[in-house]
């Protein structure tokens, strides 16, 4: 399409016809601009202000003067934080919840990828079926049953599950490891049958056969399925809210919003530094690995 | 292979395990939450908004997202990645973390939009404070998160709508319109259902968002089904009659699910 616009557009004397088709498609792409440029102002707007917000100080946030500009910059709101005892633990509780999940996530999706997309044994295809299904029940109708267990395995173990950052390590893998399961199902079936047949032949066993030919072929997929698990646990907030009180075990989201808002006090500043610090794990990842966020995003609907 | 059966059986069942758990914590409780519920104006409210809250913002979600995705795919090839990449995101932030921007952007006294529009002479909006408003200001921050999820699918069916439907299209003397009436909406027909489908589950459960802007205020007018069922079932401890009320989530997720299977069995099948 450009090719011709941009012929139409080089070679002189071009009947006055081509010419205005010509002209059609460069409007267009600037009017595609423009809009592009509005909707990336809407969809960018908050993360900006956090950042902007974040570089003022509170006399600052408070004065009559543009919400939009700094005229002071200053970075005690990013020390603030990072020297807080608080926020580190916060911090810490996160990456501990998020790599654990990770790990049990993978430990328990690959091996079971592995198992409903190559061995055909009875009921596979239901139980693909259902493990997909497990996906769409969400959060927001778990977390009550949930609540309700941990208060009877209490009476039954005296082991007490609320209340602890680890809890979290055995309820984030009820989100995680179905979709999981799925984009690797997919991505394991699109490998051809004649690789493990191959395998096979040569006398490789079953785990042989997941560790050195699905594995390393299906990598792409894996790290999709691995960036999907750590941002659903970095940004899951029912659950830590849910089931997590104590300052010192509550997750990153979760301890910026109670403990941060105190009553009437909003110390706007530091909310949205510790927002902002909160959003850049995934943002960083985000930055680095785009194509595989993207295909993991696209896998769960397109690859079924 | 027994173990490894065993380990698609347990995440798998585990999850069907709790779903059914709620029903029989009810039957304990027998059916008198329900008819306390039905008695009361709040429920009733909060059904409304949920339907009004998931319909509204999913409409919008597939309407921009099909608007950037189209703008996108207008662009330059070598420009794509860069504005696919910025447009993208509100979703990778997490919603909890976003919400939180938006609440003071939305703030009473130092509100950065209402600084904008009294640029414009604009009087103040009460973004929060006030009940219409409110729901406002929810569904568009729920727009705001799912929209870029919406354009990205589409952007990836609208690669697929191979360029030969166009040139033909063109050739016949199609308008735009009648080019993306006739060929791109039923080559995506699939991906718009499915996505569609998909965000009415995750908007219809949605908690983050209402639970960090309004709380569910003012006067409890924008309680989804999730918040409501949070500040019954753990807030106030009734535990049974916020399961009760998170249960009338099922049907409606049931029939979305059940859409959504057909959907991906019949591809299966022409696979």
């Amino acid at each position: 399409m450009v090719t011709t616009a941009d012929a139409a557009h080089t070679t002189a004397g071009q009947p006055v016809k081509y010419r205005s088709v010509s002209n059609d498609r460069i409007w267009a792409l600037r009017w595609s601009y423009f809009f592009l440029i509005l909707f990336a102002l809407f969809f960018l707007m908050p993360p900006i202000y956090m950042f902007i917000t974040s570089l003022k100080s509170s006399a600052e946030i408070s004065a009559a003067t543009s919400p939009w500009m700094v005229y002071h910059p200053t970075l005690s709101n990013y020390i603030e934080l990072l020297t807080s005892p608080q926020f580190l633990t916060f911090f810490k509780n996160s990456v501990c919840v998020s790599v654990g999940v990770v790990t049990i996530t993978m430990l328990i999706s690959i091996p079971a990828a592995f198992a409903l997309a190559r061995m055909k044994f009875w009921g596979s295809a239901t139980l693909a079926t259902g493990v997909f299904l497990t996906y769409l029940v969400p959060d927001t109708l778990l977390f009550i049953p949930l609540f309700k267990m941990m208060a009877v395995f209490r009476g039954w173990t005296g082991i007490d599950l609320i209340n602890h950052w680890w809890v979290l390590l055995i309820l984030y893998p009820t989100l995680t490891v179905p979709f999981c399961t799925w984009i690797m199902i997919g991505y394991f079936a699109s490998i051809p049958k004649e690789l493990d047949e191959a395998a096979i032949i040569d006398g490789a066993t079953w785990t042989q056969t997941l560790t050195k030919i699905f594995i390393p072929v299906a990598l792409p997929g894996l790290i999709a399925a691995t960036i999907f698990a750590f941002t659903v646990s970095w940004a899951q907030f029912l659950y830590p809210l849910a089931f997590t009180t104590s300052t010192d075990q509550l997750v990153l989201p979760v301890g910026i919003i109670t403990t941060l808002i105190k009553g009437d006090v909003f110390n706007w500043g530091q909310i949205m530094t510790g927002a902002l610090l909160g959003a850049m794990p995934p943002l960083i990842i985000y930055a680095f690995l785009m194509d595989y966020y993207i295909a993991g995003l696209t896998a769960g609907a397109t690859k079924g | 292979m027994l173990l490894i059966a065993l380990l698609v059986v347990y995440p798998a069942f585990y999850s069907v395990h709790l779903a059914t758990l709620n029903k029989s914590m009810q039957r304990f409780v027998g059916l008198g939450n329900f008819t306390f519920l039905f008695k009361r104006q709040t429920f009733w409210m909060v059904v409304w908004q949920s339907c009004l809250f998931a319909i509204t913002a999913v409409i919008f979600k597939a309407l921009i997202g099909f608007i950037v995705a189209h703008l996108v795919h207008n662009i330059p090839d070598k420009g794509q990645r860069k504005w696919r990449g910025m447009l993208l995101v509100p979703w990778v932030i997490p919603p909890a973390m976003s919400t939180l921007a938006w609440l003071w952007l939305f703030d009473p006294s130092y509100s950065a939009l209402n600084w904008i529009l009294a640029q414009f002479s604009i009087d103040p909006v009460p973004w929060l404070g006030n009940p219409t408003w409110a729901r406002f200001a929810v569904i568009l921050v729920n727009i705001w998160v799912g929209a870029p999820f919406f354009m990205i699918m589409y952007l990836a069916s609208l690669k697929s709508v191979p360029d030969q439907l166009y040139e033909a299209a063109k050739i016949d003397g199609a308008t735009w319109w009648q080019t993306i009436w006739y060929v791109t909406l039923p080559m995506m027909r699939n991906i718009i259902a499915i996505t569609a489908l998909f965000s009415t589950i995750v908007t219809f459960a949605n908690f983050d968002i209402v639970r960090v802007l309004t709380g569910g205020g003012p006067l409890d007018k924008t309680h989804l089904f999730a918040t409501w069922a949070f500040k019954i079932g753990i807030e106030s401890g009734d535990i049974p009659l916020g399961a009760s009320v998170s249960l009338f989530m099922v049907p409606i997720l049931a029939v979305a699910a059940v859409f959504i299977l057909r959907d991906i069995n019949k591809r299966g099948g022409q696979a």
